[in-house]
């Protein structure tokens, strides 16, 4: 059986996403998202735009905060957006630990 | 399949209201996620109890999972005849399916029209690559499992081989996405993403921040008095490496460009970390050297303690 080779990508690479699209691939919603805009867990590529575009980062970042929301059963985006920025915080520091 | 209590698991009444099971998995989740628990087994009790949260938190998944009917913890058993058909339209086929993976299959199947696209799930999964495939790129294979849905609502788990191009310059902890090779689509819906989670295994020599490479570089007293030149391994390959006279443990050297890089991207750098080091057992001889070296040195590394 022939398996055929696969390109994977850098998620920083040459795409970008609309807002429906960052909450179809991280399964948050708009108000979430939003939430997390305004807490600067990340950003899209120019706030100011009418419609809003986020780098593939961006949905890593989102993926990762709808996994948060979802194992500790979290029903608030603020809080959401908290917790996010401390486990982010203490990734960082772990890192720099190592 | 085998059978598995989700209330029991939970630790909460057949009758609990959707209320108790959240403040119920909520102290669970407290307990055991691995974020926060370093508990024995947390990881693998938070698996459960997230299996068990996910269909009973749902209160359509709850009533398909209460028809299940009861049964005891591991127990073999199938669901009823039209179980599949009252439940999201999935057939009574399942096959080589667990539980979790028949009540994920009734997710993203309700509550659209009948012929409306069904965009194809993203998938996830980790990989670990050694330091050598991180730094040049690699092709590697990936054994995948996946639940695949036939257009009848046939669910049944498939294995999937890839064969995966990895860039060079991937860092640990680095997310790479393969458009198009997540679940598939139905209906005309997109296929979802696969994502990667790579982890660099650690190297004996190199540690990396970022696209930054460090090295240890240990030097005796007199080489990093005198200056010297040191065969350096790098990823790349031996360099000859010139250490100025008067180099101070702690200092960095720099190996511009030589860390981790991304194909016409960016390039990190190599650093020597330099450490002096000291011999343990010396001769008489070298003892006399160093001894002579000791009477006639005026240098004074304690001076700033003078006056203190």
């Amino acid at each position: 059986m022939t398996i055929e080779l696969t390109q994977a990508f850098f998620v920083d690479e040459g795409v970008s996403f609309s807002l429906s699209q960052l909450t179809l691939h991280s399964g948050l919603s708009e108000d979430e998202v939003h939430a997390l805009v305004d807490s600067g867990a990340f950003s899209p590529a120019d706030p100011a735009a009418s419609f809003w575009r986020f780098s593939a980062h961006c949905v890593i970042v989102a993926r990762n905060a709808r996994r948060v929301r979802d194992e500790f059963a979290l029903t608030d985006a603020h809080s959401l957006a908290v917790v996010l920025r401390l486990l982010q915080r203490i990734e960082a520091l772990e890192r720099a630990l190592r | 399949m085998k059978f598995k209590d989700y209330y029991a698991i939970l630790g909460v009444d057949r009758n609990a209201t959707a209320e108790e099971i959240k403040a119920q998995y909520r102290k669970l989740a407290r307990k055991y996620h691995p974020d926060v628990s370093k508990e024995k087994d947390a990881e693998e009790k938070f698996k459960e109890v997230g299996e068990a949260y996910e269909t009973l938190k749902d209160a359509e998944k709850r009533a398909a999972y209460d028809q299940l009917g009861r049964h005891a913890t591991g127990e073999e058993f199938q669901p009823p005849p039209d179980w599949g058909q009252a439940f999201g339209g999935a057939s009574t086929s399942f096959e080589d399916i667990d539980l979790a993976d028949l009540f994920a299959g009734l997710a993203g199947r309700r509550g659209r029209a009948a012929n409306a696209p069904i965009p194809g799930r993203d998938f996830e999964a980790q990989v670990a690559i050694s330091f050598e495939q991180a730094f040049h790129g690699a092709e590697i294979e990936l054994n995948l499992s996946e639940i695949e849905f036939g257009e009848d609502g046939t669910m049944r788990r498939v294995p999937r081989q890839l064969k995966v191009r990895i860039p060079r310059g991937v860092v640990d902890g680095q997310v790479l996405r393969i458009p198009g090779k997540g679940g598939k689509g139905q209906r005309g819906g997109p296929d979802g993403d696969l994502y990667l989670d790579i982890a660099v295994r650690p190297h004996p020599l190199y540690r990396s921040e970022g696209l930054d490479l460090f090295i240890t570089l240990p030097l005796l007293p007199w080489e990093a008095i005198l200056g010297t030149s040191v065969q350096l391994p790098t990823p790349a390959g031996r360099v000859a490496l010139k250490v100025p006279a008067g180099t101070r443990a702690g200092q960095r050297l720099r190996l511009s460009g030589r860390g981790l890089a991304r194909a016409d991207g960016p390039a990190g750098h190599l650093y020597a970390l330099v450490e002096i080091v000291v011999p343990t057992h010396v001769s008489d001889a070298e003892r006399a050297l160093l001894q002579q070296l000791a009477d006639q040195s005026t240098f004074n590394p304690r001076a700033h303690y003078e006056g203190n």
